[in-house]
């Protein structure tokens, strides 16, 4: 297919078509809406069905009854309702059923505001509901990533049998970029006929049951200790990460995900331009989070500069990565501002400096 | 080499439009682009926005905070972004609706009465496709073909006003280029 200008929005939309999910549930929030808008046009084209529930809370369950059945199903929605969902997701987990879901996330805490934010990346890599479980989090940094990665997201989920979260933020929702899809596209896994589904039972095999109640500990433990070897093997083999110079020398390593990476790009390449000497290393996935490239990459730097527009999140990552073996420092903008090229540009020359403080966690 | 620009006037003045326009001739030139628009909690009526950025390299940070072009469609859009436009950029002033020239005098300053033209030409609607050209002819960011094309694309369905647009965009793309600043000759 030839290239098209796409909203974010959109792009979303049709990539989860792309990947065969006929199935969408949802409820409105900003800045997330063209997602469901595009889906309930786009659905009925292909036989499929565009529910918007009555409340996230529903939505959530809605998508737990499709995938229990065996289908393609996606929701999405933005840091508020998202918390709505959080008590479905961990069902969703425990009864081992794959879906995705994608978090244009906003400015929090509470209802605060609509614009940009990556204020939930605790709650997505580590706490997307009570429980001891995981959901695979991918963050897309341009439009055509957000579609590859909805895509690869519905094979993760069914590989694995798991939630797949798409984290974004208002700029992958609201901005346009030229978009390709590629016909014949080859899964990303090799998927099994999903057997365990409750699709109806004739007699003709042991009845499916979708449930995560464990009420005897033995048992429950056993699931616990199945789970955790799921999530061991996402690590072992699910890390996304993208370096940019990281072959060459430099000086100073920053490590951004999502669209605050394309800001640092333009930043580091204009610190290039005046000779300073500057990677830049992009989580991709940030659960798994790419612990051992950032480590390596961060050895060949004098020291490291995480930018987020968080009050630092993804921070106490990378300085679980590192073990204090390098200085690591920090810049963000909050409420929904915008770091600039300019100001990631600033702090890097007031780090080599010597003007700018290390941060310490614990 | 990258172009940028911000594109700002009231809502309803069809500036989100010409973005898109100017993004997708950008995508048929096999340009990489992106197309930002401001969004918030604005009322009908209030201010609109668009950043496009056009390079010949994947797009970088798609927010650009000191623009290297500014076309200020209303009185607003020209207070708030004159202040950031690079050193020596291009502010194009639609000068039917902002009575006052630009403050600045490091810029490349051209004054288009866009509505005016657009009126003239018949087709009062049109004063954001004079000011797409206008740009084009200050800038030729992209080739104004390219935009022909996408005019001819995007009013498909509504073949009656497909003429009328793209002589509003020829109108502005000669005022544009007549108030281009003459290439410094090299010695």
């Amino acid at each position: 297919m030839a290239k098209k200008l796409m909203k974010g929005s959109e792009a979303i939309g049709e990539a989860a078509v792309q990947a065969g999910c006929k199935l969408f549930f949802g409820y409105p929030i900003t800045p997330q809406n063209e997602i469901p808008e595009y889906m309930s046009m786009r659905l009925p084209q292909i036989g499929g069905a565009f529910v918007q529930a009555e409340s996230e809370v529903a939505a959530s369950n809605m998508i737990y009854g499709a995938a229990g059945a065996g289908e393609r199903v996606m929701t999405s929605s933005s840091s508020p309702g998202v918390s709505l969902m959080s008590e479905a997701i961990s069902y969703l987990a425990g009864s081992e059923l794959p879906v995705v879901i994608v978090n244009i996330v906003r400015a929090g805490p509470g209802l605060g505001g609509i614009l940009p934010s990556q204020g939930d990346y605790f709650q997505a890599t580590k706490a997307s509901g009570h429980g001891d479980f995981r959901v695979l989090v991918l963050a897309p940094w341009s439009i055509q990533e957000a579609a590859d990665l909805v895509q690869d997201a519905f094979d993760l989920a069914d590989y694995y049998r798991n939630p797949v979260m798409i984290l974004g933020d208002g700029l992958i929702g609201q901005m346009m970029e030229p978009v390709e899809f590629f016909e014949g596209r080859v899964p990303t896994k090799e998927l099994e006929p999903k057997t365990w589904a409750t699709t109806g039972c004739d007699g003709s095999r042991p009845t499916n049951v979708v449930n995560s109640l464990f009420l005897d500990p033995e048992e429950l433990e056993q699931h616990n200790i199945h789970l955790k070897a799921k999530y061991d093997r996402m690590v072992a083999d699910e890390v996304r990460f993208a370096g940019y110079g990281t072959d060459e020398d430099y000086d100073v390593l920053i490590v951004a995900y999502g669209t605050v990476a394309r800001v640092c790009s333009t930043a580091m390449e204009e610190l290039r331009e005046e000779g300073i000497k500057v990677a830049l290393i992009r989580p991709v996935s940030l659960y798994p989070f790419p612990y051992r490239a950032i480590r390596e990459a961060a050895m060949k730097a004098g020291s490291v500069l995480v930018v987020e527009l968080s009050t630092g999140q993804m921070i106490e990552d990378v300085q679980l990565a590192l073990a204090r073996s390098r200085p690591v420092h920090f810049h963000n903008r909050l409420g929904g501002m915008l770091v600039s090229p300019d100001e990631v540009v600033a702090k890097v020359k007031a780090m080599l400096g010597g003007q700018s403080e290390e941060v310490h966690h614990g | 080499m990258q172009r940028d620009v911000i594109m700002a006037g009231f809502g309803g003045q069809g500036i989100l439009l010409i973005g898109k326009m100017l993004a997708y001739a950008g995508m048929h030139e096999g340009m990489e682009v992106s197309w930002l628009p401001s969004y918030g909690p604005e009322m009908r009526g209030g201010t609109a926005n668009c950043t496009v950025v056009i390079s010949d390299k994947p797009v970088g940070s798609p927010v650009i905070r000191s623009p290297r072009a500014v076309v200020a469609m209303n009185l607003p859009s020209l207070e708030k972004f004159e202040p950031d436009i690079r050193e020596g950029g291009l502010l194009l002033i639609n000068s039917s609706l902002i009575n006052r020239g630009a403050e600045r005098d490091d810029l490349t300053v051209v004054e288009i009465p866009a509505n005016e033209v657009a009126s003239e030409l018949g087709n009062p609607r049109g004063a954001n496709m004079v000011a797409l050209g206008a740009y084009l002819g200050a800038t030729d960011a992209v080739p104004i073909d390219s935009v022909i094309e996408v005019i001819r694309e995007t009013f498909a369905a509504k073949p009656a006003v497909i003429d009328v647009n793209i002589e509003a965009l020829r109108k502005g793309y000669e005022l544009g280029a007549a108030a281009r600043q003459p290439e410094p000759v090299s010695a």
